[in-house]
C-alpha cells in the first residue's frame, strides 16, 4: 500500500507540475502582451477568458477524449489513457485561468511601469521584462491558482485517463475509488497527501514572489 | 536640445501649438505656467514619449522619430524625473542600477555608490525601495535618473511637496550635475522661488506657447511681456 501511495503521489505531482508548466509557457506571454497593449477587442477577450475559468472539468473531458479516442483527429497517437491526456486536459482548464489573471495583474502596473522604465532607456523587450518583474506577485498567484485547479481535478482526468492503477491513477481519481469501496481511512490519508504536496508547491513558489529576477 | 513649431492636441483640443524652444549644454531652464497649459506633455514629447501632431525635436542636432526603437540611443542620453517617481519592486540598490543592467555597464557598483552618496543615501542602499519616504524616493529616483549620465536631464515639478530639506537636498544634486556633467537641464516648476534660485535661463508656457524665454534674472526683474509681468507677480493671466 505504501508504494501505491508513493505512485500514486508522484504521478499527481509529475502530472500537474507539467501541466501547469505547459500552459504557463504560454498563458504567461500572452497575458503580459495582452495586459501590455490596449489593442481593439481586448474587452471582449477579456470576458470570455475569465468566461473560461468557470469552463465545465467533464467537458473538457469530453472534448480530448473526442479528440483522443481511436476514431478522433488525434487517434493514432494512442495518448487515451494515459498520462500524457491527462496533462492535456489539466492545460486546457488551467491555461484561460492562467492567462486571465496574468493579464489583469500586468495591466494594474503596465501604464506606471512602462513609463518608468522607458524614460530610464529600456527598449521595447527589457520594458515587457520589466513590466513582468514588477507584476510578479500576481503572475506567481496566477501560475499557483492554475497548479491548485489542476491538482484537485477529479472529472476529466477521470475521464481521459481511466484512473488505472500504476498508470494514470493520481490522488484526486484514487480518493473516488477508495471512498466509493469504504476505505476511508485511506481516502483521508490520500487527501491529507494532496493538501500537503499542493502547501509544499505553493511555498516553493512564493519564495520567488518576494524575491524576483534581474533583468 | 531644441524643439520646433511642436503641435499637440488632445482629442482634438489643442494644447501646444507651434511652440519652440531650445536649452543648451550647461543651461538649465525652468519652465513656468499656469497649470494645464501643457508643461508636462512639452516635457514628455521632448523625451520621446509622446508624440507631437506637428513640429521637430531634435537631440544635438538630430531629429526624434518619435519610433520607440529607432530613438533609442538618443532617448538613452536623456531622463525624465516626474512627481511621483515609480520604485521598483526591490532594493535602493537595484532601483539605481537598472539603467545601468539595461545599458549593460560595466563598474556598476562604483557607480551606483557613487549616486547614491550624492543624495546622501547610501546607508539606505538594502531598504526597500517601496518603504523610503517621498523625499527618500525622490533622491532615489533623482540617482537612478543621472547614474547613466545623460545628457539632458527633463524635471517635472519634481521637488513639489517635497520638505526644505529634501528640496534643497535636491536643488543643489541638479545644480551640480548641470554644471559638472555640462548637462542641459529643462525644469517645470510651480515654485517661482526654485526657478529664481537655481536656473540661469526662464521661459513662460501660456496658451500653448512659448510667450518669453531670457535668462532668470532677467524675466523676473524686467519682464518684456505683460503676461510675463502678471504671471510672476502671481497674477492670473489671461
Ligand atoms: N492623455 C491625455 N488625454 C487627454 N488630455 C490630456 C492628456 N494629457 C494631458 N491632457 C490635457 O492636456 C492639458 C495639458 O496637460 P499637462 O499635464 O501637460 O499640463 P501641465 O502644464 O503639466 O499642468 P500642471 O501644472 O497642473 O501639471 C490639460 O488640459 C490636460 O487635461
Ligand atoms: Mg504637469
Amino acid at each position: 500500500m505504501a508504494s501505491d501511495l508513493l505512485h500514486v503521489t508522484v504521478l499527481s505531482i509529475f502530472v500537474s507540475v507539467s501541466a501547469t508548466l505547459l500552459a504557463s509557457a504560454m498563458a504567461v506571454p500572452l497575458g503580459t502582451v495582452m495586459g501590455l497593449h490596449k489593442f481593439r477587442g481586448r474587452e471582449v477577450v477579456k470576458t470570455f477568458t475569465y468566461t473560461l475559468y468557470g469552463f465545465p472539468p467533464v467537458v473538457a473531458g469530453l472534448l480530448i477524449y473526442l479528440l483522443l479516442s481511436q476514431r478522433g483527429p488525434l487517434g493514432s497517437l494512442n495518448l487515451l489513457f494515459t498520462p500524457a491526456a491527462m496533462i492535456l486536459a489539466q492545460m486546457v482548464l488551467v491555461f484561460p485561468i492562467i492567462t486571465g489573471l496574468t493579464m489583469s495583474s500586468v495591466s494594474q502596473v503596465a501604464g506606471e511601469v512602462k513609463e518608468t522604465a522607458m524614460t530610464l532607456g529600456a527598449d521595447r523587450w527589457q520594458t515587457a521584462k520589466t513590466v513582468l518583474n514588477e507584476a510578479r506577485i500576481g503572475v506567481i498567484s496566477a501560475i499557483m491558482v492554475g497548479f491548485g485547479r489542476a491538482i484537485a481535478e477529479v472529472g476529466a482526468v477521470l475521464m481521459v485517463g481511466g484512473n488505472i492503477r500504476w498508470h494514470t491513477r493520481v490522488l484526486t481519481t484514487a480518493i473516488v475509488l477508495e471512498t466509493r469501496r469504504g476505505n476511508f481511512e485511506y481516502a483521508l490519508v490520500l487527501g491529507a497527501v494532496l493538501l500537503t504536496v499542493a502547501l509544499i508547491v505553493f511555498f516553493v513558489l512564493k519564495r520567488y514572489q518576494d524575491k524576483g529576477v534581474k533583468i | 536640445m531644441r524643439a520646433e513649431d511642436i503641435c499637440k492636441r488632445f482629442d482634438g483640443k489643442k494644447v501646444l501649438e507651434e511652440l519652440s524652444i531650445s536649452v543648451s549644454c550647461g543651461e538649465l531652464l525652468a519652465i513656468i505656467g499656469p497649470s494645464g497649459v501643457g508643461k508636462t506633455t512639452l516635457l514628455r514629447i521632448l523625451n520621446g514619449l509622446l508624440y507631437p501632431e506637428d513640429g521637430d525635436v531634435y537631440f544635438k542636432g538630430e531629429p526624434l522619430t518619435f519610433e520607440d526603437e529607432k530613438d533609442l540611443d538618443k532617448r538613452r542620453k536623456m531622463a525624465l524625473l516626474s512627481q511621483k517617481p515609480y520604485p521598483f519592486k526591490d532594493t535602493v540598490w537595484e532601483n539605481v542600477a537598472y539603467p545601468l543592467r539595461l545599458r549593460s555597464e560595466e563598474e556598476i557598483d562604483d557607480k551606483v555608490s557613487d549616486a547614491l552618496e550624492h543624495v546622501s543615501l547610501l546607508e539606505m542602499a538594502d531598504r526597500r525601495a517601496g518603504t523610503l519616504s517621498s523625499g527618500e524616493l525622490q533622491r532615489m529616483a533623482f540617482a537612478r535618473a543621472t547614474v547613466f549620465g545623460p545628457d539632458v536631464l527633463l524635471l517635472d515639478e519634481f521637488t513639489a511637496h517635497l520638505d526644505p530639506y529634501n528640496i534643497s537636498v535636491l536643488e543643489d544634486a541638479v545644480e551640480w550635475y548641470v554644471d559638472s556633467k555640462g548637462a542641459a537641464a529643462v525644469m517645470v516648476t510651480h515654485n517661482l522661488f526654485q526657478a529664481k534660485r537655481i536656473s540661469h535661463s526662464t521661459a513662460l508656457l501660456f496658451d500653448g506657447r512659448i510667450i518669453e524665454k531670457d535668462s532668470t534674472e532677467k524675466i523676473f526683474e524686467y519682464p518684456e511681456d505683460e503676461r510675463t509681468e502678471a504671471f510672476v507677480n502671481g497674477e492670473m493671466v489671461f
